[in-house]
């Protein structure tokens, strides 16, 4: 391996870079903003973050044929470049919903955690080096747990922190376990080497199961599937409502897109057992997210239990193990991310006017805000499923996967569990558009309403316009396979 | 020499130990120490196999000292977000953390 330095790595790097700046940038305004000034933080975020968006679609463009820059540390691909350009998107939607008085004395810190956490999500996508990769994992999760446990004044805020730090820093323990088995039978920690060393090493395939495993409970965690997933009602209870937004959306690409690289980079021997290992993920979040959530009266946990089974649709794309399936992973998480998004903007907006996160809350915000009302519709129906919103797509491309690679058993029960998760989501829209006592209109921030926007029309272009994002979905997959 | 396998029984029991602190103690402090436990094996682990496979490689001791990093991080913050509970409830119980269920 080359391991010589060359300017143009710190091209590569740039978007990365550009997002270590933004955090100094945005520490040192909230210095010196004072009082209601501090909300415009978030339109300087925001505009940063578009900025990063820029340079990385300028010059943070991969070759023809992946390289390794820094030693082996990072691979500039199609993966790290939409994943990127995904955590961008999400983290922008975040700091704009988050801008209230809620969290305005301390919202310059929440952007800037906001924002190094978008720079470990970036890292995590293109690492391609075990250490490179643990140490971006750490840097997503720390200012995570800072962001859930982020009212310190409200104690089920803390209490989500606390427990969303326990369970984060168990599993990752897990991981590295199996990380340093990885590392000492084969001698290298390039995810791209390890393959190699371990088939002309003669390890067995067993101990190689065998530590897939331990790292997949990492994973599993970061994605929220089951049987993983404990800790995702809780906290997103707990949190603030844009902060459950990001973990469900960002958090998760950025956890499927090492789960993918290293399944596919590390443990191509295995590729058949670490299959069924997903498939059955798969089957278990589909069927505990969507049958737990029917229960639920509170809408965060609500949607926390949808997006159990949302990342079980996800896992039956990686499951087929197929350049197919991880492309239609790929939609499925762009779509997801605009319409989670969309639908925790209104809980944030609900929970903050009316005070309750109760689906009673919600009776008569048709009435009230009948935009609002029609953009929540739009977000239940695309989780749902229904076409033509960009839900449709992401579940035909998986469930499609699925079949090609005859696990026509995994599709039967997506859909069957779609059919379940589909009534839930309806139930919420009949309250929704229940008459209520209540007819006042709800007020919107011009921050709220730009990111209501943009995952709104997320929603419409990704399930009307399919071609672009298909495409980028299938380059993405080239990267990985 | 004390051949390499009883350094990775050693770290495959210590974490063990660690992983039942975790999932066993109730005491909130005391589950962050269980995950140190963890990490630690995770180190014991990786020195061994430095010291007797891969001797003249950093990437071991870079991998060690990285980690040990991160545990630091991670207790930092861990901690935290204890002592806010704590100041709070006057508790560090972890099933006394009961206001998040359903």
């Amino acid at each position: 391996m080359d391991l010589t330095f060359q300017p143009s790595m710190l091209l590569a790097i740039l978007p990365e870079l550009g997002l270590a700046g933004l955090a100094a940038i945005i520490l040192a305004l909230d210095l010196i903003a004072k009082g209601n000034q501090k909300i415009l933080l978030g339109w300087v975020t925001a505009g940063g973050l578009l900025v990063v968006a820029v340079m990385a679609a300028l010059f943070a463009r991969p070759a023809e044929q992946p390289q390794l820059i820094f030693g082996g540390m990072l691979r500039v691909d199609w993966p790290a470049f939409t994943f990127r350009l995904i955590f961008l998107l999400g983290a922008a939607v975040t700091v704009l919903l988050g801008a209230s008085e809620h969290i305005s004395k301390r919202y310059g810190e929440f952007c800037a955690l906001v924002v190094v956490s978008t720079l470990g999500m970036s890292l995590m996508a293109s690492a391609s080096n075990l250490i490179m990769l643990y140490l971006a994992i750490e840097t997503t999760s720390l200012p995570l747990y800072i962001l859930a446990g982020f009212r310190v004044l409200d104690q089920k805020s803390v209490e989500a922190g606390i427990k969303y730090l326990l369970y984060g820093a168990m599993t990752s323990a897990v991981m590295l376990y199996g990380f340093s088995l990885l590392w000492g039978f084969t001698g290298t920690t390039n995810l791209y080497e390890i393959a190699d060393l371990a088939k002309t090493g003669g390890l067995s395939p067993l101990v190689l199961g065998g530590t897939a495993m331990l790292v997949l409970v990492g994973f599993g965690f970061k994605i929220s599937a089951a049987p993983f997933h404990f800790w995702a009602p809780d906290v997103y209870e707990g949190a603030p409502t844009p902060v459950a937004g990001f973990l469900s959306t960002a958090s998760k690409a950025a956890g499927f897109a090492v789960l993918v690289r290293v399944l596919m980079a590390v443990f191509p021997e295995v590729a058949s057992f670490w299959s069924l290992v997903v498939g059955i993920l798969a089957a278990v979040s589909m069927v505990i997210g969507n049958f737990l959530a029917l229960a639920q009266r509170n809408i965060k946990r609500l949607l926390a239990y949808s997006s159990i089974a949302q990342a079980g649709y996800m896992l039956v794309g990686v499951a087929a193990h197929s350049a197919f399936g991880a492309a239609g992973a790929v939609y499925y998480l762009a779509s997801y991310l605009v319409t989670n998004l969309a639908a925790f903007g209104i809980v944030w907006l609900v929970g903050r006017e009316v005070g309750s996160d109760d689906l009673d809350a919600y009776t008569g915000l048709g009435r009230r805000n009948p935009t609002v009302g029609l953009a929540m519709l739009a977000a239940l129906l695309s989780l749902g499923g229904i076409p033509p919103l960009s839900g449709f797509f992401g579940k035909l491309l998986v469930f499609g996967a699925a079949v090609q690679a005859g696990q026509i058993w995994l599709a039967v029960l997506g859909v069957l569990t779609s059919v379940v998760g589909l009534y839930y989501y309806l139930t919420v829209l009949k309250i929704i558009y229940r008459p209520g006592t209540d007819e006042h209109a709800l007020p919107v921030s011009a921050s709220w309403r730009v990111a209501l926007l943009v995952c709104v029309a997320g929603i419409l272009f990704l399930g009307t316009v399919f071609a672009p994002m298909y495409g980028l979905s299938l380059s993405t997959a080239g990267g990985w396979f | 020499m004390i051949p390499l396998a009883w350094y990775l029984i050693f770290a495959a029991m210590l974490f063990c130990v660690g992983l039942f602190g975790v999932l066993a103690r109730r005491n909130a402090v005391a589950i962050l120490m269980g995950i140190e436990l963890m990490l630690n094996a995770v180190n014991v682990n990786l020195l061994a196999f430095w010291r007797y496979l891969w001797a003249p490689k950093v990437d071991g001791q870079v991998f060690v000292s990285i980690v040990l990093i991160a545990a630091a991080a991670e207790a930092v913050v861990g901690l935290a977000l204890i002592i806010s509970a704590y100041r709070r409830r006057n508790t560090i119980a972890a099933e006394d953390m009961d206001m998040l269920k359903g």
